[in-house]
């Protein structure tokens, strides 16, 4: 069977289509993205994301049709992201994902963003039993499957991971393209001086936003117009760089990442972790991950950016899984929604 | 379906080998050696080992948070030393305001150790789990126990202290005989000289390594015996702002945790709620956010 999965929760319009043969792996067909980029400094704007997605929806699904040489007839069903994500770009790709539906009389399935992530990870890793850690620019979430729910254990208490870092990226005027977090990263790897951060872990929960308030004090204290003593300085009387404070950035955030998932591992018994989303992209989180993972006997699971961060393959495979399940979303069903828990999900595909 | 022919465009999905798995030893710093330790439980931050103290035949718990070789050197001391000191204060806190913990015998928050007093008995969920397998007859021993139960969760609330982790695990029914009103006095004694802490371990009766006997009679008994709170790694205290969320949260999560032992525990805890709003002044506020927590329904479903 093959689907056509259509994404576009935040600034990146991905299209993918899949196919999936009984007992064999999936084979990716095309799996085309765009991504819509701001200045620096700046965010995406939901408005302005929409347009991006609505101007490239057309050629897109064009071009990846064509990639996968297959015909219209080919397609047993259409995936869309149903939620969470923005509402405007949302309902932009689920009006074309209804278009599409109703012009080639094929179904429609709404999949949730989470559980698409979820599902590539562990077709592409082989995962079979692992406890996720979804980190991406609007979600952050640690969670383990039982009993056909993906069931979240921690969470963000308030801002996600992913835009903690962008939004540290802004403060310091780092660039938005290719994407703030590998900005981050790159600057980060020149880093020495670890400077203080709060930090800020609740039980299997966590917060970023007051690290977001101590950096933009910090960064105040990088201005190089400032009089030299007024200027940032480690304990050792060494000028502070914006390379310094991405590095103690990311030491901080996500070894509050690494301790949240390793509660839950500990919690449920778990030896096996997965790393999914765009913040899952980065070296430095599967490093540290891995060493955790290391300590407890068990291994992590990271995928390349091709599949961490937003894309159409993951909504395909995942909502190609609930289809097989002889799940559809009726035409009148298919909206979108900003708000969708991963644990509302039945999962019908797995034990 | 699509011809067989059709070449994938994308590369094919891979499995890439996962990092290779192994478990290093860790190894105790200074004064503890590893030819008396037994490794109870590999907890998310620490290993709890059973050991001896001062004399060989003071059992006690060494509780080490290893050093996280993920974590920054200075974040990772800083997180180690402002962890371990919170434990142990609340816990000197609570022994001192008439709460039955285990008592702090020793502590360094450099070399990231805490050893605290050894608790003889079974925690609350095996003893549950023992209950159900009889049959979960509701008879007088187990109403007791949830009564008990209750009040200890009261008295620790009533003295401004959240426990942040109370399931049943955590919660532990002293072997031996019952004293449950009776905490003051030498039992609450928050600072003990090391001295003191010898003479008591050398003429109090010799520790008991359970033997099969004492197994018995144990399970005659462990519905009976005072309870003990155990780990307050995510404990926290205040005096001011009263916590009444947090403290509703506690009781949340200790209702979620009787609920996954036994269908029949689930109602058993209207008893420890009802001796729990005896027990302190404002227990019946929190009872009432506990409503308002429920209703939230965060976290449903992530015990057992």
């Amino acid at each position: 069977m093959i689907a056509l999965g259509l994404e576009g929760s935040a600034n990146k319009i991905g299209i993918g289509i899949i196919s999936h043969t009984p007992t064999k792996p999936p084979v990716i067909l095309a799996n085309l993205r765009h991504t819509y980029n701001s200045p620096p400094g700046e965010g995406f704007l939901p408005k302005d994301t929409a347009l991006h997605h609505r101007a490239w929806v057309v050629r897109l699904i064009k071009q990846a049709i064509r990639q996968a040489k297959i015909t219209i007839s080919d397609l047993d069903c259409i995936c869309y992201t149903k939620g969470p994500g923005m509402g405007a770009p949302l309902q932009s790709v689920a009006l074309a994902a209804r278009t599409c539906a109703l012009l080639w009389n094929k179904p429609l399935v709404g999949v949730n963003h989470c559980v698409g992530h979820i599902e590539m990870g562990r077709s592409i890793t082989g995962a079979e039993n692992p406890v996720v850690l979804y980190v991406s620019g609007g979600n952050t979430q640690v969670i383990a499957y039982s009993a056909n729910r993906y069931r979240i254990f921690g969470e963000t208490l308030d801002i996600a991971i992913g835009n903690c870092i962008d939004r540290f990226a802004r403060t310091l005027m780092i660039p938005n393209d290719p994407f703030p977090g590998y900005n981050v990263e790159q600057l980060a790897k020149k880093g020495k001086n670890f400077i203080e951060l709060p930090y800020a872990v609740k039980g299997m929960d966590a917060s970023f936003s007051g690290i977001l308030a101590a950096a933009d004090v910090l960064a105040k204290g990088l201005d190089e117009s400032l009089p030299d003593e007024k200027r940032l300085k480690t304990e050792e009387g060494e000028l502070v760089t914006k390379e310094d404070l991405c590095f103690s950035l990311q030491e901080t955030i996500y070894a509050m990442l690494v301790e949240i998932t390793e509660r839950a591992m500990a919690h449920v018994g778990s030896k096996q972790v997965l790393v999914v989303g765009g913040v899952g992209s980065n070296e430095r989180l599967q490093q540290m991950m891995g060493m955790m993972a290391r300590d407890r006997g068990g291994s992590v699971f990271a995928t390349d950016e091709r599949f961490c961060i937003d894309n159409g393959i993951m909504i395909a495979h995942a909502g190609l899984l609930e289809f097989q399940t002889g799940v559809t979303t009726e035409l009148k069903d298919s909206t979108c929604t900003q708000r969708f828990r991963t644990d509302e999900v039945y999962v019908g595909w797995r034990e | 379906m699509a011809p067989e022919t059709i070449e994938p465009t994308a590369p094919p999905l891979r499995a890439p080998s996962p990092t290779p798995t192994y478990r290093p030893l860790h190894a105790l710093p200074p004064p503890f050696t590893s030819s008396n330790l037994e490794v109870l439980t590999q907890g998310a931050e620490a290993l709890v080992y059973r050991s001896v103290f001062l004399t060989p035949h003071t059992p006690c718990v060494v509780k080490y948070r290893p050093p996280k070789p993920y974590r920054h050197p200075v974040l990772d001391r800083r997180l180690t030393k402002a962890r371990l000191l919170a434990e142990a204060r609340v816990l000197v806190r609570c022994k001192r305001d008439g709460v039955d913990v285990p008592r702090v015998l020793g502590a360094d928050w450099e070399a990231g150790w805490l050893v605290l007093e050894w608790v003889e008995g079974r925690t609350v969920r095996g003893v549950l789990d023992g209950w159900a397998e009889r049959g979960a007859s509701v008879e007088e021993g187990v109403v007791g126990l949830m009564g008990r139960v209750g009040r200890a969760v009261g008295r620790l609330h009533g003295i401004g202290v959240v426990h942040g982790d109370l399931t049943t695990s955590n919660l532990m029914v002293r072997q031996g005989e019952r004293k449950e009103e009776g905490v003051q006095g030498e039992q609450s004694k928050g600072r003990m000289t090391t001295s003191e802490m010898r003479m008591l371990a050398e003429d109090g009766e010799t520790p008991s390594f359970p033997s099969v006997e004492a197994k018995r009679q144990e399970q005659r008994d462990e519905l009976e015996g005072d309870i003990v709170l155990i780990d307050f790694g995510l404990a926290s205290h205040s005096t001011q702002n009263l916590q009444d969320e947090d403290r509703a949260v506690d009781l949340y999560v200790l209702e979620r945790a009787f609920a996954a032992t036994h269908p029949k525990a689930e109602p058993l805890f209207q008893k420890v709620l009802s001796a729990y709003g005896e027990s302190f002044k404002g227990a019946r506020a929190v009872l009432k956010k506990l409503e308002d927590v429920r209703l939230r329904g965060r976290k449903r479903s992530m015990l057992g």
